[in-house]
């Protein structure tokens, strides 16, 4: 098979995840997305690997190896995330990324039961200057 | 030790005094009074002692040189002639009375320390400048004393008359400094030297090149620092200092330096005789036109600041006819009785509450309230009008006597014309000085009305210091007009029987005159209420006094007169007064002439600043903050446009890589 | 650079390996699209599952049979539910939810064609004569990987062992309700004045919460007991006559305006002298 094949399509789906974690407002669609971030990476990797090992220029198999870490790292990042997730949701009754603003210019000047008001009008201002 | 080591610890030692105060007045307060007195009080016990040896013989001369400058040197010199000794004794006797009054003067005044290490430094200056042999030291004890004078009138500066006073006082005499300076500079290069003895040397062998040039820029600086016209005007406002620096500074020491400065260099002047008859003018409009003004001034401390402008004329006078043993035989007697003036008016200001003539006409018994002053005053205004046997009487009798004897054929020193005007104006003079003595000592001290009030005994300090000095103006000149010549030139001083029958003739019609005026107007005083006292009368003296100060511009609607038709100088001026009450408009016309002009040149600079240069340095930040507030504008805190902006910066790295590496 | 005598190699003549791997991987991409681009937020958990099974089959393809079937194992076995499970304890809306997508996409699908364009070009570019030799054994196999692992990757195994142990703990401790706020850890922090609410306390700044923040709180219910401390504290200072600081909390906002009025008289006079 030509390499290009599964490569190219771990860079679609890098891509496609990438997309979907700059895009998406809910915290666990995020998620989602960077589990196909992750996906993508470990396609790569096993396709990588087979073609070396095939080749033998490569013995220790290590992109399988890596894939099955980055598997089970996934899964421990999936845990932890979703816990957090769920923590944010229990302080401020929201998942939206939108909300979590505490970074921002001036933040600590607007009282904390304005976070919700300033956060539904400053959505539309607030991603309209994201600068690329 | 030797007698020049003498000499220099005279200056030394109010310098380190005052060096001493400055530095340890905050730390130790309890030092402050003996470190104000006992310098001044050694200098003069030293200065006696250099006096005593110098003996009007040889003149001691001492010099090593200071610095090379390239051409004509400076030295650090001495030279102590009869001249010098004296007035240095006389300086010294003055500082000690005024410092020992001031101890009693500003008994409760927070800035004592500053104000007394500052009276040491003015002492120190003004004996640099009466024992110097090098023109340029001189210089450095000129101004030094310039800018202790700035420091001292402004003492009161809460009152925005002190603050005026100092400024004024210190440009007027700049503006007559800066002639000076170059007078100096043009002189040393002309002789060859800094050094007094080898000017008086060069013009004795072949004279100047440029006499007259050096003569009247050199008389600018005079007549600034001594208070001639045209640049007088800062003295009568120099008033709204302390009571003891106007007798220290404005009366016996730092405008008699001028005087003294052309009695060293006479020689030099007298090669001009265009130097000469302006000096004569000069003195004859200052004496008269400061005559006329006292008639009319309502603040008994600017009655004295004209006589002192006046007095300083007949020295002037005195120099203008080639006489300078008469000058400074009347700067001496003038030192003592006008220091005694002042340091009574003083007295009487902290007893009446008021500095106002109107106001104390108007109390009745105030002499009994400050007798020790009424009784030295009467002394010393005796001694002012040259009425014998008073010491002001011998010494201007001798000032009298050396006009008539160049106005007689004797020009061989100064030009006829310069004798003529000195006579002249000086027996007008004569009679108006008895008129204002005569006056001020009626309006202050035999008032009628309510009686005065009663704040108990002056301080100790201020009424013996009276007596002090009245036993010069009392006896001085009758003891010293014979012993002087021997440490002068050598002329004689002795009063000539014209000039002294003239002189006390026009000074007892004056005094008999303004008397009349006197009864014939004192009666208005009881239907024309006027006047207003300190608020705080149990205060020390200087609380008073710059409470008075403050207060007479409101109270009588100017700084200088008040409208008192009980006033006797209303009488005998006429239609003169409303203009002699303002020294004859001159301030009025230098405000428009240059303090105008220079503040629209202010004003416009400060628009300038702030309008174009302001505004350029303001674009110049806003731009900066226009940027920063755009740029803050990134700071939205959601992370996906950060990852955003993180990742498409990524891209475009890896992008612009590849195309490098694949050499795009 | 391997070639199979059987096959010839061409762009225009693919193996039936290239052309399964082809579709599956179209399908695979389609349902990664529709999972970023959905508004029904469980359809996306749901074509997820899609997408990391037709990744699992390109494993397959690829002849790693044992990551294919661990793939399914953890990543559609549990990553996927765990990711209904917080769905669903987060309330997603069921349906679709309007505001799915932020306002960032734009941008977010300016960078990712960006990336797509810049990777698959380098990629194409890199391996343009690049062939995987899929024949004889597989590369992937359970036995072949098993080898592998615990002989050359037995360290960073149990490394990861421990990482999973850390990673359980941690999920445990945040998603512990806290009791009192001392012993909890501040990632769930209330703020220090003491209040622990059970309901969501929105008023609260966690987890960046410095004591400035804090300290600047003059609008919440506990901000009020440092006003009133303040107002005595300027009180005092007025009194007392002295140019004293409004410093009792560090807060600047409330106290000053009435000490510096006590403070301007009290210069005035120090001017005056």
């Amino acid at each position: 098979m030509h390499l290009a094949y599964p490569t190219v399509l771990a860079a679609l789906l890098f891509c496609t995840g990438l997309y979907g974690v700059l895009a998406r407002r809910n915290a666990i669609l995020v998620l989602m997305s960077v589990e196909l971030m992750l996906n993508a990476v470990n396609l790569n990797l096993v396709a990588f690997d087979v073609w070396l090992s095939k080749a033998s220029r490569e013995t220790l198999h290590s992109g399988q190896a890596l894939t099955l870490f980055t598997i089970a790292i996934a899964a421990a990042e999936i845990g932890i995330g979703l816990a957090i997730v769920l923590a944010v949701y229990r302080n401020r009754g929201t998942s939206d990324i939108d909300k979590l603003r505490d970074t921002a210019e001036g933040h600590e000047s607007e009282g904390p039961d304005s976070d919700a008001l300033t956060a539904g009008s400053a959505d539309g201002a607030g991603k309209a200057e994201a600068t690329a | 030790m030797t007698t020049t080591t003498l000499a220099v610890l005279v200056p030394l030692l109010p310098f380190l005094g005052a060096a001493a105060g400055l530095l340890l007045g905050r730390t130790a307060p309890g030092f402050v009074r003996p470190l104000a007195v006992l310098p001044p009080l050694t200098a003069l016990a030293l200065a006696a002692v250099v006096a005593v040896r110098q003996g009007g013989e040889q003149a001691i001369d001492a010099h090593t040189e200071l610095t090379p400058t390239g051409s004509v040197p400076i030295e650090l010199a001495l030279h102590i002639d009869g001249f010098a000794a004296l007035v240095a004794v006389l300086v010294g006797v003055v500082a000690t009375c005024v410092q020992i009054y001031s101890t009693g003067y500003l008994r409760d005044d927070p800035r004592y320390p500053s104000y007394a290490a500052l009276v040491s430094l003015f002492t120190s200056a003004m004996l640099l400048v009466v024992y110097s042999g090098d023109l340029i030291v001189l210089l450095v004890g000129w101004e030094v004393m310039g800018i202790c004078s700035y420091f001292l009138v402004g003492h009161y500066w809460e009152t925005p008359e002190a603050r005026a006073a100092s400024i004024k006082a210190f440009l007027v005499t700049k503006l007559g400094d800066v002639p000076f300076l170059i007078g100096l500079f043009a002189l040393a290069t002309d002789a060859g030297s800094f050094r007094i003895t080898k000017i008086l040397g060069a013009v004795a062998n072949g004279g100047l090149d440029h006499p007259t040039i050096v003569a009247l820029l050199l008389l600018a600086g005079v007549a600034g620092k001594s208070a001639q016209f045209p640049l007088h005007t800062w003295l009568p406002d120099a008033m709204a200092g302390p009571t003891p620096v106007s007798a220290l500074i404005h009366a016996a020491t730092m405008v008699a330096a001028g005087v003294y400065f052309i009695a060293r260099l006479l020689p030099v002047f007298e090669s001009s005789q265009a130097a000469m008859v302006t000096l004569a003018v000069m003195a004859a409009v200052t004496m008269l036109g400061s005559g006329l003004a006292a008639l009319a001034q309502d603040d008994i401390k600017r009655v004295l600041a004209y006589s002192t402008i006046g007095q300083l004329g007949y020295m002037t006078g005195a120099l203008a006819v080639g006489d300078r043993g008469a000058a400074v035989f009347h700067l001496l007697t003038h030192g003592a009785f006008k220091a005694l003036l002042f340091l009574a008016a003083g007295v009487i200001i902290h007893a009446a509450g008021t500095n106002s003539l109107a106001a104390m006409s108007r109390m009745r018994g105030l002499r009994d309230r400050v007798s020790d002053a009424y009784w030295t005053m009467t002394v010393a205004l005796l001694a002012l009008a040259a009425i014998p046997p008073f010491s002001g009487f011998f010494s201007k009798e001798s000032v009298l006597g050396a006009a008539e004897h160049v106005v007689t054929g004797h020009t061989e020193h100064a030009p006829s014309a310069a004798g003529w005007i000195t006579l002249v104006a000086g027996l007008l003079t004569a009679v108006l000085t008895a008129g204002y003595a005569t006056r001020l000592w009626l309006l202050a001290f035999h008032g009628r009305g309510a009686e005065a009030p009663d704040h108990g005994r002056q301080p100790l300090t201020m009424t013996v210091v009276l007596w002090v000095l009245a036993v010069p103006s009392l006896a001085l000149g009758g003891l010293a007009f014979r012993v002087l010549p021997d440490w002068f030139d050598g002329r004689d001083l002795t009063p000539t029987l014209t000039t002294s029958v003239a002189g006390t003739g026009v000074a007892l019609v004056g005094a008999i005159v303004t008397y009349a005026a006197w009864r014939h107007t004192t009666t208005l005083s009881a239907r024309a209420p006027l006047g207003a006292v300190a608020a705080h009368p149990e205060g020390d003296a200087a609380q008073v006094e710059a409470e008075a100060i403050a207060s007479h511009a409101p109270v009588y609607g100017g700084v200088a007169y008040a409208p008192d038709p009980a006033d006797p100088g209303r009488l005998l001026l006429g239609p003169l007064h409303r203009h002699a009450a303002v020294g004859f408009h001159l301030d009025a016309v230098y405000a428009a002439l240059f303090v105008r002009p220079v503040q629209a040149g202010a004003s416009l600079v400060r628009f300038l600043d702030r309008e174009v240069v302001e505004t350029y340095v303001r674009g110049a930040g806003a731009l900066p903050r226009l940027l920063g507030a755009a740029v803050r504008r990134a700071q939205t805190g959601n992370v996906q446009t950060y990852v955003s902006a993180l990742l498409a910066g990524t891209v475009v790295l890896a992008v612009a890589a590849l195309l490098v590496a694949t050499g795009a | 650079m391997t070639f199979a005598a059987a096959h010839t190699h061409g762009f225009l003549s693919p193996t039936g390996v290239e052309i399964a791997f082809l579709l599956v991987g179209l399908a695979t991409f389609g349902a990664a699209l529709v999972t970023v681009t959905t508004r029904q937020l469980v359809h996306a958990a749901l074509w997820l599952v899609v997408a990391l099974g037709g990744l699992a089959v390109e494993y397959l393809l690829l002849t790693a049979e044992f990551i294919a079937w661990v793939q399914v194992l953890i990543y559609v076995g549990s990553v996927v539910v765990l990711l209904l499970f917080g769905l669903m304890l987060t309330k997603a809306p069921i349906g679709r939810s309007p505001d799915a997508d932020s306002g960032n996409r734009w941008a977010a699908l300016t960078v990712a064609v960006a990336a797509a364009a810049a990777l698959v070009w380098v990629v194409v570019d890199a391996f343009r004569t690049t062939w995987v030799d899929l024949d004889g054994p597989a590369a992937g196999s359970t036995a072949v990987t098993g080898a592998s692992l615990f002989q050359n990757w037995f360290l960073p195994f149990e490394a990861l062992s421990v990482l999973l142990l850390a990673a359980l703990v941690g999920a445990i401790v945040l998603s512990r309700k806290a009791k009192a706020e001392s012993s909890s850890p501040p990632v769930n922090s209330r703020a220090a004045t003491g209040s622990s609410p059970s309901v969501p306390d929105s008023r609260n700044h966690p987890i960046e919460g410095n004591g400035r923040v804090e300290g600047t709180n003059p609008v919440a219910t506990t901000g009020l007991t440092h006003a009133a401390d303040a107002a005595d504290a300027a009180d005092a200072a007025d009194a007392a006559d002295v140019t004293g600081s409004p410093g009792v909390t560090g807060s600047p906002h409330a106290p000053s305006p009435t000490s510096t009025a006590g403070t301007s008289p009290a210069q005035q006079q120090e001017g005056a002298r």
